[in-house]
């Protein structure tokens, strides 16, 4: 790292930690939200480009693990507001209890689905990691007690956490930036420990690193876990920022959307899912206004039949995403 | 017994349909190597164009039969324009383009249709219900499914097994390279492999068109359906996809009808009901990872030089 990154990186944090205030003077509270939803999607991106981008595995469900962990806030939440014990144990809405519990599900979750997709590969994969996140779609769905297709609303607000209030939208905005941070700081140290580098080499040449005495399933086994966990903890912060949590943060499309964020911003690339879930979000946020103030009235109502075919073509057009497009001169990574 | 022969039927005609959107993924998978999330579109382009064409026709039959070649001539076009430049990309570039695709497609439809469910009715030969088994009445249109399905499933069977241009699908999905070499345009074999499937898949959505609400989005469950039938079934193997076709539709079925039934008999009601509802819609699944557990490539893998 160079002194222009670090003061690159400085200039970022100041921006960022000054913008609530700034959105807030301008008359554009709203936004403050929708930034904090960049830095979950974040959270959620870089995860998947664990295994996505760094160890080359294409996982089409990983909207299920976001799901699971956003449904175990929620569904705690929901035992400890209405005072009935789930599995005997009371619910909570103690954000030190929930929200490692909500990321550890997660983990299982995928550790659990990861084991058999993982008996497959290329095509096959894809469609498994698919079909099962398609089965924990349809379990929440079949859920009554929790509503069903309705999804349920958190009665009870957002998580309690010691010494903070996350109630209000500016302190929850900087909760979901620290998480980012930590998630950020955490995939770096990952990708830069030896596991990171075994889970590069199998994306590389798996037949190799067997050859060379690494149990690959193991690892990559280990790395959809983690994803999963990571996703897990997207979620924790979606509900938390919602107050609702509903079969529909599971849908296959989100999945998706995960993969054009991570895609988008720069495969395997540290940076680049950040830079890819902003991207996306901001896309969506602002391109039926520009729609609007050029008058395409047709076009603002179904922005989409722009907004899909647009991603496509710059994905496939820009190899290295917006990361490769920021940092390439430089040759920085 | 009535209800469970019944139950089964429903089953076997859900299985025709998962067997007329899982055969064209399959064999485009088998051999161009190449992944097509945008099946299912065609599956709901087929249900509305059929909604659509019956009104103007005025005939059921004309808009069903009309609307299938549509569907296999939008489906050609398709390959022809976008799909054919994404054979030698990898699968992810294959999914990204094919997701964006949907979205684009989807959209399009809400444009052109607008967001309500459609709806279109048999006409009044087809209404009826003749009795199959003494006391039990079934629908003539149920059972016309199953027969168009069984038909179209003899015929794909006799043209891969027996005809020269099935001889060459066959040779295709196993090495390309030397069918290329040995003279054979296999783009073309390709392109018209892809009409085909298009035709099946829109079939299907046209002959569930009066069963369900013909509504934006209404292939996509059908997709992932598919993809269990054809990870169960083993990529690029018809026979394998018929049987996984079937053995989904009726383990989803009977279970949707009797798990929470066979539950109650050792657990309180309310339980069983809220396990009944989740277990049922799960066990296909269940049944896809007991079958990668055993065997991971499916349960008639197809040998191919390459993968």
């Amino acid at each position: 790292m160079t002194r222009g990154h670090l003061i690159a990186a400085a200039l970022c944090l100041i921006a960022l930690i000054a913008l609530p205030m700034v959105l807030e003077a301008t008359g554009n509270r709203y936004l403050i939200g929708t930034v904090t939803r960049v830095f979950f999607y974040a959270i959620a991106a870089m995860s998947l480009n664990l295994i996505l981008g760094f160890g080359g595995m294409i996982s089409f469900g990983h909207a299920a693990y976001f799901g699971v962990g956003a449904y175990v806030v929620g569904i705690l939440s929901f035992h400890g507001a209405e005072g009935i014990p789930i599995f005997g144990l009371p619910g909570t809405e103690n954000a030190l209890i929930a929200w490692p519990l909500a990321v550890l599900i997660s983990a299982l979750a995928a550790a659990l689905i990861g084991a058999l997709a993982l008996r497959t590969t290329g095509v096959y994969f894809i469609m498994t990691t698919l079909a099962f996140a398609q089965m924990l779609f349809f379990l929440f769905v079949s859920l009554e007690q929790y509503g069903g297709d309705d999804g349920l609303f958190m009665s009870a607000g957002r998580s309690e956490v010691p010494l903070i209030d996350i109630e209000g939208r500016t302190t929850f905005y900087f909760v979901s930036m620290i998480c980012c941070a930590l998630f950020f700081w955490f995939t770096h140290a990952l990708i830069h420990s030896p596991f990171g580098r075994v889970l590069k080499g199998i994306k590389q040449n798996e037949p190799r690193m067997r050859a060379l005495g690494a149990p690959t399933y193991t690892y990559k086994l280990v790395a959809f876990a983690i994803a999963g966990g990571g996703a897990g903890l997207a979620g924790v912060l979606s509900a938390n920022h919602t107050e609702f949590v509903s079969p529909d943060i599971l849908h296959w499309t989100k999945s998706g959307e995960l993969m054009i964020m991570v895609i988008l911003g720069g495969l395997g690339t540290l940076l680049g899912p950040i830079l890819g879930a902003a991207a996306f979000l901001i896309l969506e946020e602002f391109l039926p206004v520009i729609f609007d103030m050029l008058g395409l009235d047709l076009l603002q109502e179904h922005w989409r039949i722009v907004f899909g075919p647009l991603l496509i073509i710059v994905v496939l057009m820009t190899r290295s995403g917006l990361h490769g497009a920021l940092f390439r001169k430089r040759g920085a990574s | 017994m009535h209800l469970f022969a019944e139950q089964l039927l429903n089953g076997i005609q859900l299985g025709i349909f998962l067997y007329l959107v899982a055969a064209g993924l399959t064999l485009i998978f088998g051999i161009m190597g190449f992944i097509n999330l945008a099946h299912g579109s065609l599956f709901m382009i087929g249900a509305f164009l059929a909604a659509t064409l019956t009104d103007v026709t005025g005939s059921f039959l004309g808009g069903l039969v009309l609307a299938v070649i549509a569907t296999g001539v939008i489906g050609v076009v398709a390959e022809r324009l976008i799909l054919r430049h994404l054979y030698e990309r990898d699968h992810l570039d294959q999914v990204l383009v094919t997701f964006g695709l949907i979205l684009f497609t989807n959209e399009l439809v809400v444009m052109l249709a607008g967001r309500a469910p459609q709806f279109f009715s048999t006409p009044g030969w087809l209404n009826g219900s003749v009795e199959i088994l003494p006391g039990l009445q079934y629908p003539v249109y149920r059972l016309a499914i199953i027969a168009v399905g069984a038909a179209v499933a003899l015929l794909l069977y006799w043209i891969i097994a027996r005809t020269r241009v099935g001889m060459l699908i066959r040779a295709g999905s196993t090495d390309r390279e030397t069918v290329e070499v040995l003279g054979v345009d296999i783009g073309l074999i390709f392109t018209a492999l892809f009409g085909v499937g298009a035709m099946f898949a829109g079939l299907a959505g046209a002959m569930a068109g009066p069963l369900v609400s013909v509504e934006v989005g209404m292939g996509e469950g059908q997709l992932i359906l598919a993809f269990v039938v054809v990870v169960i079934g083993g990529i690029g193997s018809v026979h394998g996809t018929l049987i996984a076709a079937l053995m989904v539709g009726i383990a989803d079925t009977l279970g949707r009808a009797f798990v929470t039934d066979v539950l109650r008999l050792f657990m309180a009601p309310d339980t069983a009901s809220g396990m009944g509802a989740g277990l049922s819609s799960m066990l296909i699944y269940v049944l896809m990872a007991i079958i990668l557990i055993a065997r991971p490539s499916g349960l008639f893998p197809v040998q191919t030089s390459r993968h």
